[in-house]
């Protein structure tokens, strides 16, 4: 899978479902039922591949995040196949999920410190993330002393430590101020630009997926299905001035009627 | 950092060393009106003599004090020892708790139980099967003080966030790294909180097994047992003043250790002080 020596020099292609890249990620046919009887994510299928960002929007409780949890193998589809080409993943949560009790560069040497890597590697991979995600300085800080965007940086930088080939993002800035949230996604696109890795994100915000993405998907309520694909044509970097494109509203436009049919 | 440590320490101090002190004073003011209005002064010396004559006899005469201290210093071994030993056990007994649901559903109840039962009915089975001596009191020390660290420190342990659980699930951590690197650093806080419960309770346990068993080397039960039955008031009250100092102290020792191992990071923590 990743000895496929097929080039993959250019930017990630802006165009089209044939993006050149690795297949990193295929769901096939994917259900998923949970014991209480909740029936979360009907027939879900989809490919993705390396140097693509695909996002996923869709209203509240519709299982999105429940897509990233069986990529990530937290949780069994009930039905359906999925195909992982590596299973070393980022994954960036709601929430920090920072361990209190570790300063910075502890924390974002956590994932090297699981894997048993020796402590040079570990110190020397956590500088280098920390130094990535703009956080140098704050390595002895405990979380509870960072604003809640420095945190989701520092969230960012663990992930960054494995470089994984596929990245998963459950809805990351949700919670923080509309700059910092700005500021964080260019982040992410600079990242995704840097080491064109597989990209998945959720979000709820239709103007925050067609900017990033290649590629949009739109999930109805529940049971969640995939009612649109959009491909999203800009090249990157995209600059701000992008959202005030008439190609960008008629995409955002097109995905909001598909998000309403969607939730009736 | 260090400074603004420092400083918040501080300005947390002044406020609350106040309030206690005015207390204390009120609470000499009733003492005093106590033994001076309302008791005449046949019953004031059996009964509940002047502050400054508890102290002058009970402390100012060296022998007495030396007495005093003694008895204070095995005391406080007896519930170190005992603290140390319920430490060890409850901590044991919680992790293995926490590792399988069902040691817990077998286990538990029976903590309960130990809590439940009034140690002092408990007392003389322990005499008589481990004799008066000091084991028999340290025992007692570890029956008392072992049920709030079981509680605490299973309740710590079972504080892990599910969200952190994942990540170490995602990147297949095993029991052992979860217990160490997740689950125990997340359960010192209520660790602490269960050591500082147990910390007074021991010492409630080795002046209660000490006044109970009433012979061998003579602690603060002792002497309270043999100072009440002689009418020897004054070193009576210096003998609970002794364990009252003692026990304040064992708390402020565990608040001070917790909030030195924790503090710095401890969100919940900095929440309640503010």
């Amino acid at each position: 899978m990743k000895q496929d020596s097929t080039t993959k020099a250019s930017p990630p292609p802006a165009k089209g479902k044939a993006s050149g890249g690795d297949l990193a990620l295929r769901f096939s046919d994917i259900s998923m039922v949970f014991p209480d009887g909740t029936h979360a994510l009907d027939n879900v299928s989809f490919d993705l591949h390396e140097g693509e960002f695909l996002t996923i929007v869709g209203p509240s409780g519709c299982g999105k995040s429940t897509i990233l949890k069986i990529a990530s193998g937290l949780l069994e589809a009930s039905r359906g196949d999925y195909q992982l080409s590596d299973d070393n993943i980022g994954y960036v949560f709601q929430d920090a999920t920072l361990l209190p009790w570790r300063k910075v560069n502890k924390n974002v040497e956590l994932f090297a410190e699981l894997h048993g890597h020796d402590k040079n590697t570990r110190s020397a991979v956590a500088a280098r993330a920390i130094e990535t995600v703009g956080l140098s300085g704050f390595e002895n800080h405990y979380p509870a002393r960072l604003s809640g965007g420095m945190r989701m940086r520092v969230s960012l930088a663990r992930s960054l430590t494995l470089s994984p080939s596929l990245f998963l993002f459950d809805e990351p800035f949700g919670a923080l101020d509309e700059i910092t949230r700005q500021r964080l996604n260019e982040e992410v696109i600079r990242l995704f630009l840097e080491r064109r890795f597989a990209g998945l994100f959720i979000t709820h915000s239709i103007a925050e997926a067609v900017f990033m993405s290649t590629r949009v998907m739109v999930m109805s309520a529940r049971p969640g299905r995939i009612v649109k694909t959009v491909d999203i044509p800009f090249q990157y970097p995209r600059t701000a001035d992008l959202r005030y494109e008439p190609e960008f509203a008629r995409i955002s436009g097109e995905l909001s009627e598909a998000l309403a049919e969607g939730h009736a | 950092m260090t400074p603004a440590r420092g400083g918040s320490a501080r300005r947390a101090v002044l406020p609350t060393i106040g309030p206690p002190i005015a207390v204390f004073f009120g609470f000499l003011g009733l003492w005093y009106f106590y033994s001076g209005v309302i008791l005449d002064e046949r019953e004031r010396n059996i009964v509940l003599p002047y502050f400054h004559k508890v102290i002058d006899v009970a402390f100012l005469d060296a022998e007495n004090r030396s007495e005093l201290l003694a008895a204070m210093g095995i005391s406080t071994i007896i519930s170190v020892i005992g603290l140390v030993i319920a430490i060890l056990l409850g901590v044991g007994i919680a992790v293995a708790m926490s590792q399988a649901q069902w040691i817990e559903q077998s286990f538990y109840p029976y903590a309960v139980l130990l809590q439940t039962v009034p140690i002092l009915a408990l007392v003389p089975l322990i005499g008589l099967r481990f004799g008066f001596g000091i084991t028999a009191r340290v025992i007692v020390c570890v029956l008392i003080a072992l049920f709030p660290i079981i509680t605490n420190t299973l309740f710590g342990l079972k504080s892990a966030k599910s969200s952190h659980h994942d990540l170490f699930t995602l990147h297949n951590a095993g029991r052992f790294t979860r217990l160490t690197k997740l689950q125990l650093p997340a359960a010192l806080p209520a660790m602490f909180t269960g050591f500082q419960i147990s910390a007074g309770l021991s010492i409630v346990g080795a002046i209660v097994g000490g006044f109970f068993f009433g012979r061998g080397d003579a602690g603060l039960g002792i002497r309270i047992k043999e100072y009440s039955a002689r009418l020897k008031v004054e070193q009576l009250i210096g003998s609970i003043i002794l364990s009252a100092l003692l026990g304040v102290f064992a708390f402020w020792l565990f608040g001070y250790l917790k909030h030195r191992l924790t503090s710095e990071w401890d969100e919940s923590g900095a929440e309640r002080r503010t």
